[in-house]
């Protein structure tokens, strides 16, 4: 008996108890994961139903601020995906050409850069930065505006917050990463036939434009709007509401922006794999 | 002749101050009058910011019940977004805008409000930065402002919708002398009814845990003490009162002797 009771002090007992306290903490995570996407779908639905009820409320007010938006999810990125539809042209079609020509299908060039930068990384990648440059400002100015009291202080001036503080980051966000898709793609198809020239391959630029525009159909065009356009609903949904839903004090703002970050990119995925999904059965 | 009854602005009955769980005080039972100009005192953290709070009607009280103008405050929304404005808040510290500067800070409940860009309300919130000698600050964040100017920013904030009930949480806190002694002629001005609001009188309320700046004749008093909420009345029961939070609020600060 003493032996057992010696035995179920050791480290080996105690690293086994480790094992109900992480099942513990692993249902702990689930259920709090839980809980944050109803509070997500919540939060989601309040805005969608913000945007249409007070469609022409305070247009003088809200509308600049859906401008500034859009041009702080948009515009002022453009150069940055200037060099990033550069690299992204080099990239795909210096990999491709390689592989290609192994096989001798480098007429098939134009019809991978349709599958790989149009229907996949475009859209993806232009989120993935955008959430990264935008989505974490998003938080840490909903964040601080939070903790010192500014939601209250709107409230108090009959000013609805979900108005006024996200409906023009929604708006903002989803025209913005829809814009930029469509420079990223342009970009990188540009830039893919630029690096295909310098790798000699024989491809007049007719010849792939034609591959190109063979390879897209309608459904390219109108699933690559929506694609992008519920990117930019979700990460500003997700970065909002980490920023201004939750109780939320000065010191916790790391921590919540890296959990923002994080479940923005986990959604995005989540939203690409179902159009990926899309594309299959089509 | 029969007396003509007038509405209370504020009506609390068996109001709960603060989180449900732990109350900073209970069965507050307030009535004010249109024209009062009332001051609660209370030390720090015995809930007045709280209690202005759901007088305001921006959190509904843990239990009891309050109106503004006569509106329940649990049912302060879109629908009565006329009554919520009928009264201003004044936070402490301000609470301004951080992204906008003192004009557009105070430009902003005009303009959403009455749907007015910017130009349209230039004019009126110019008059109105004059009025409060903020005219030098209109261009500056707050966050470039010293606390002095923070706090009649966001006086002009509050005045911009010309309310007819001003709630202002611990207004004197921080401020200059100069400052202070500006403050309470301008709210003695507005009391008795500013050119600004028309002429009209603007019933007021404030909280302070310092009593001595508030002395007059003319208006009410309250304190939080120990979870009570207990109405004094004038400034005779102030003086008169036996309570020890009363005391320590009328108390002149400790001197130190070199």
């Amino acid at each position: 008996m003493a032996k057992v009771y010696e035995l179920a002090n050791t480290h080996v007992f105690r690293r086994a108890a480790l094992s109900k306290t992480f099942a513990d903490r692993l249902a702990r995570k689930l259920f709090r994961g839980v809980l944050t996407l109803q509070g997500l779908g919540a939060f989601a639905l309040i805005t969608l139903g913000v945007i249409l009820d007070k469609f022409s409320v305070a247009r003088s007010v809200i509308h600049p601020r859906v401008r500034h938006e859009i041009y702080r999810s948009g515009v002022a990125l453009v150069p940055m995906f200037g060099y990033v539809s550069l690299a992204l042209g080099f990239l795909v079609v210096g990999q491709t050409v390689s592989a290609l020509a192994k096989v001798g299908a480098t007429d098939y060039l134009g019809s991978m850069m349709v599958v790989v930068v149009v229907r996949e990384l475009g859209p993806l990648l232009t989120a993935m930065l955008v959430l990264a440059r935008i989505g974490t400002a998003n938080v840490i100015e909903l964040g601080t505006a939070r903790a010192l009291g500014e939601v209250e202080a709107l409230e108090a001036l009959g000013i609805d917050p979900v108005h006024y503080l996200i409906v023009p980051r929604v708006i903002g966000m989803a025209l913005g990463i829809f814009s930029l898709t469509v420079y990223l793609i342009l970009g990188a198809l540009a830039s893919g036939y630029l690096f295909a020239f310098l790798q000699d391959v024989a491809l007049a630029p007719g010849d792939y434009f034609k591959q190109i525009a063979a390879a897209l159909n309608w459904l390219d065009f109108a699933l690559l709007a929506l694609k992008t356009v519920l990117f930019g609903f979700f990460i500003a949904i997700v970065t909002c509401y980490h920023g201004l839903a939750r109780p939320l004090r000065l010191e916790d703002m790391p921590r919540v922006a890296v959990r923002a970050i994080t479940q923005g990119v986990f959604i995005c995925v989540l939203v690409d794999a179902v159009f990926i999904v899309l594309y299959l059965a089509t | 002749m029969s007396e003509t009854f007038i509405p209370a602005v504020i009506e609390m009955r068996g109001v709960n101050i603060g989180a449900a769980a732990r109350p900073a005080a209970n069965d507050v039972n307030w009535s004010v009058r249109p024209g009062e100009f009332w001051v609660v005192a209370g030390q720090q953290q015995s809930g007045k910011s709280n209690l202005l709070m759901h007088a305001a009607g921006l959190t509904p009280p843990a239990q009891g019940g309050c109106r503004v103008f006569g509106c329940a405050t649990d049912s302060f929304d879109d629908a009565h977004l006329a009554e919520r404005l009928r009264a201003g808040f004044v936070f402490a510290g301000g609470k301004l805008f951080n992204h906008l500067t003192v004009a557009e800070n105070v430009a902003l409940p005009l303009r959403y409000q009455k749907n007015l860009t910017a130009a349209a309300a230039a004019g009126e919130v110019g008059a109105l930065l004059k009025l409060l000698e903020l005219g030098p600050f209109a261009d500056a964040t707050p966050a470039n402002l010293a606390v002095n100017w923070r706090q009649r920013a966001a006086l002009a904030r509050a005045l911009v919708l010309k309310p007819e009930l001003l709630l202002l949480d611990s207004p004197l806190a921080g401020l200059g002398v100069p400052h202070r002694r500006w403050l309470q002629a301008f709210l003695d001005r507005l009391w008795r009814g500013h050119e600004w609001l028309g002429g009209r009188p603007l019933t007021l309320a404030v909280t302070t845990d310092d009593l001595r700046p508030w002395r007059h004749p003319d208006r009410k008093f309250a304190v939080l003490d120990e979870q009570t909420f207990t109405v004094l009345g004038s400034w005779r029961e102030v003086e008169s009162a036996q309570i020890r939070t009363v005391k320590d609020l009328l108390a002149e600060p400790v001197e130190t002797t070199l």
